[in-house]
């Protein structure tokens, strides 16, 4: 039997990006919501909350990247530089949401000025993931294996639009995450923020719907043409199941159940992009195909992926196991 | 702004910038992670609380530095994409897997057990913290020898071929990995981490001898890094040697510009000890020669032949200037290196390590040598390969994005803004850190904000669990 590798791999990628979305998304959407908590105290928490993990989950950003100039290196050469922007500044954005988890606790004077930088870089670096996304799926022009467009085809509404959705389905994700792990007057009011920005990502998700398909004629066939259509009516049936989870879980029920439901959203949301693009790479402009490595590059990396895959999800699942359980205020200082 | 400039020299500057500000925090957290598992590995086995101490004290200093590494690091893997497409799109089936490997065997590795290293010691056990810390060693040093695969075979690539659209595609990954300068990048990179490291704990604990504080962990500090320097000061030059006999048979216009060598001598050439490099002239201005030491030295043969960049055509010369100085000042600072480990040796032995404050004044002034012979170690090694990106293969000039003067030059300005700002307080952090060895002492060093960021100790925990 032969293995189509590049399908293979572009599903890998899928789950990389994915992988990073979900586990990112939720500490930077702490970032985001940094200002929202006057009192130190709360914020010494929240940081808390994810200075073991935040590390592993940036990885999986290095993974996408890398792993697309190692499988995909048309779509790498091709779609880096056309967003050569927005990238620019989500790197730079990092830059300080990254120091600032260190920064923050070893300066007594500067330590506001590192919140500031915590959250000014989460909110620039989610906000400029959501306007790469948005760019990607309006398409980018590419000719003779290069980019062929301007340095600002990536500002249009519908970036912006996808960008302030991503901000919002963030700072979603970092208040679930906050329901999980606090307790107490933190935990209540991290309720009321996720109830707001529940309603202010499902927005975001139905005003991009809507749109993408008159974006370009190929996804409104791929949305309203058969057998696709199934879809079509499917996902946002699943949408409005996880959207109840997680009204449920905001309003009286078991502190997981907002995390959980407000990931299914993602992974639907995700799900929703994956079928716009396939087999795309980048929107009718770059096939899967395409955009692939030859076979010998794709086997070669595949062979230690299938083993070390499962060996990184297992030790990344046993650091989140160490830290489990709710964390409460001033816990372990002097 | 930077209509007038070359998009591929900002380009250039972009990454040479960028890259040289990251190389700075792994030279160190290589060194230091592994320092680290030996002190813990060490209180594991004689429970001298010394150790445990330091391990504490280092710990809090490599998670900063780790940090800046991780972000300086995420930089660089995009910057391949967003500066230099057209290498990505043509390299990109030979070096993409590589760094994949070192994404999967090596980032997950440090990231996933770091959380653990730094902050569970109560909540998983002894065995298993040493674990993690052993774990986040071994990564750094997986990483270092994956990057180097690549960066290796842009200098002395094989094991290739070019397919219909002009990619370089892989024939066979053991050439490619294994090539001809990878053995020796990777293990004169290595101990360059390991100096680098040695030197600064070294600078610390001299800084505290010479305040006066004359404590055990002090003492211990600055024996293991002069006991290190010691040992490695000396295999690092036999291994630059042998590293400069492999890049002379490689990539042998590399060492006509190190060593300043326009004209060709037929009969034994003179080793330059100084003088002023002019390509334009093409020749070395009041230059300071042994006559035959070259061709001793690289061919072991006083009367040896050697060619000249007269054999090279003027536009494949790389920047002789930059070259020859960067390796001048490398190999000085080796010798440096190797005489404060030889003075220190020397004090050992006549039972005088820990007064003799001109050796603590010495070992503190050569603190920031490591990080300054690393830089010039690489300056070496890049500006050497120039005019290519992959020697013989691929020119820099072809390798660039199609992105304008004007998107390059601001996004260079940003990052050079950017990384003064965060690195130089990031610097200012760690030294006060460094500085900070005695409260160290008064407090119980099990504490601080660090460790404790926030972690349910595990007795409350459990009992927590319990309910
Ligand atoms: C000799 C060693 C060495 C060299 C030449 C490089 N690096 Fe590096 N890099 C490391 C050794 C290292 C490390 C020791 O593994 C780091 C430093 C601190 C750290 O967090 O890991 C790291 C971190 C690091 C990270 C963050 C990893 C994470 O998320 O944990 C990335 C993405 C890169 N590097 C990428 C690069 C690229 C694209 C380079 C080439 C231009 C490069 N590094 C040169
Ligand atoms: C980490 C330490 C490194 C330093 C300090 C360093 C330094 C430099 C410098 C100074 C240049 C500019 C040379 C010039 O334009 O004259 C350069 C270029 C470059 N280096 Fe490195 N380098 C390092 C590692 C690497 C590694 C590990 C790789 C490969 C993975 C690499 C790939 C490149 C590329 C692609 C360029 C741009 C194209 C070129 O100018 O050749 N470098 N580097
Ligand atoms: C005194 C003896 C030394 C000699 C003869 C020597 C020799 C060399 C040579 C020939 C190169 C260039 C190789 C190439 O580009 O093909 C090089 C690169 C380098 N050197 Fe040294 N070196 C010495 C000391 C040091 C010291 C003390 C350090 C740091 C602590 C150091 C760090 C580096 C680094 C980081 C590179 C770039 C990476 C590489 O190509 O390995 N070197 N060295």
């Amino acid at each position: 039997m032969d293995i189509d590798l590049p399908t293979v791999w572009a599903a890998i990628i899928a789950f990389a990006v994915l992988a990073y979305v979900v586990m990112d998304g939720f500490d930077l959407g702490i970032g985001i919501l940094f200002p929202l908590f006057p009192e130190r105290k709360d914020r010494d928490v929240m940081m808390n909350s994810v200075a073991p993990v935040w590390d592993g989950n940036e990885t999986w950003l290095v993974m996408g990247g890398g792993g697309l100039l190692a499988v995909f290196p048309l779509a790498y050469a091709t779609i880096l530089p056309a967003l050569y922007a927005p990238l620019t500044a989500m790197l730079l954005a990092l830059v300080f949401r990254g120091v600032a988890f260190e920064y923050r606790w070893r300066s007594d004077t500067g330590s506001r000025r590192w919140d500031l930088a915590f959250f000014g870089g989460s909110a620039v670096a989610t906000f400029a993931q959501g306007i790469a996304l948005g760019a990607l799926v309006q398409g980018i022009s590419i000719e003779n294996r290069a980019y062929a467009g301007g340095w600002w085809d990536w500002l249009t509404p519908f970036s912006v639009l996808t960008g302030a959705a991503l901000l919002a389905g963030y700072a979603l994700l970092g208040a679930c995450w906050l329901v999980l792990k606090t307790e107490g007057g933190l935990r209540d009011a991290a309720r009321r923020l996720a109830r707001r920005a529940g309603l202010a990502t499902l927005a975001g998700m139905g005003v991009v719907s809507l749109w993408t398909p008159f974006l370009n004629a190929g996804y409104l066939d791929r949305w309203f043409g058969w057998p696709t259509i199934g879809f079509s009516l499917l996902v946002p049936l699943l949408v409005a199941g996880a959207a109840f989870g997680l009204w449920r879980g905001l309003t009286r029920g078991p502190d997981w159940l907002p995390f959980v439901s407000a990931l299914g959203l993602f992974v639907l949301g995700y799900a929703g992009v994956g079928i716009s693009f396939y087999p795309w790479m980048v929107p009718f402009a770059l096939t899967i195909h395409e955009a692939a490595a030859p076979d010998e590059s794709l086997a070669f990396l595949l062979v230690g992926s299938v083993v070390l895959l499962p060996m990184i999800l297992a030790y990344t699942a046993y650091a989140y196991w160490v830290f489990r359980g709710k964390l409460r205020h001033g816990e372990g200082y002097h | 702004m930077f209509e007038n400039f070359d998009a591929i020299l900002l380009a250039r500057m972009q990454f040479a910038f960028t890259v040289a500000f990251h190389i700075v925090f792994p030279a160190f957290s290589i060194g230091l992670a592994s320092y680290l598992a030996v002190l813990l590995g060490l209180w594991l086995k004689t429970g001298r609380p010394v150790f445990l101490r330091l391990f504490d004290f280092w710990k809090t200093i490599f998670a900063l530095s780790f940090a800046m590494g991780v972000v300086s690091g995420i930089v660089m893997s995009y910057q391949f994409g967003t500066n230099w497409s057209a290498f990505s799109d043509k390299a990109g089936p030979v070096i993409g897997p590589l760094m994949g490997y070192e994404v999967l065997t090596a980032f997950f590795l440090e990231a996933g057990f770091l959380g653990i290293m730094l902050f569970g010691r109560e909540r998983v056990g002894r065995g298993l913290h040493f674990f993690a810390t052993l774990m986040v060693a071994g990564g750094t040093l997986l990483s270092a020898t994956w990057i180097l695969a690549v960066n290796s075979w842009m200098q002395t690539p094989q094991g290739f071929a070019i397919n219909e659209v002009g990619q370089f595609v892989p024939v066979d990954w053991w050439a490619v990995i294994f090539n001809p300068s990878f053995p020796y990048r990777l293990v004169h990179m290595v101990l360059a981490a390991y100096l680098t490291t040695s030197l600064v704990v070294g600078a610390v604990a001299a800084w505290h001898k010479l305040r006066g504080r004359d404590w055990p962990e002090v003492h211990t500090m600055f024996t293991m890094a002069m006991g290190m320097l010691v040992v490695v000061a000396p295999l690092q030059i036999l291994m630059g040697d042998l590293h400069g006999l492999n890049t002379l048979e490689h990539q042998p216009v590399k060492v006509m510009a190190m060593e300043g060598h326009f004209q060709s001598h037929p009969d034994g050439a003179p080793l330059i000890l100084f003088g002023l490099p002019d390509r334009a002239a093409q020749t070395v201005h009041w230059a300071v020669e042994i006559p035959k030491l070259s061709s001793l030295i690289l061919k072991h043969d006083l009367n040896a032949p050697l060619d000249g960049l007269d054999t090279v055509a003027r536009e494949l010369q790389p920047p002789v200037e930059i070259v020859f100085w960067s390796f001048r000042i490398m190999v000085a600072l080796g010798f440096a290196m190797l005489g404060l480990g030889l003075w220190a040796l020397v004090a050992a032995l006549r039972g005088r390590l820990h007064d003799s404050p001109w050796l603590h004044r010495a070992a503190l002034v050569m603190g920031p040598a490591g990080f300054v012979a690393v830089l010039a170690g690489w300056i070496t090694t890049e500006v050497g390969r120039q005019p290519w990106t992959i020697h013989g293969q691929m020119l820099t000039a072809d390798s660039a994005s199609p992105i304008s003067a004007p998107a390059v030059g601001a996004s260079l300005v940003a990052f050079i803004v950017v990384y003064f700002a965060i690195f130089a307080a990031g610097a200012v952090y760690i030294l006060r850190l460094m500085g900070r060895l005695p409260e160290v002492k008064d407090k119980d060093l099990t504490g601080g904000p660090l460790r404790s960021a926030g972690i349910t100790p595990g007795p409350a925990m459990e009992a927590q669990d319990g309910h």
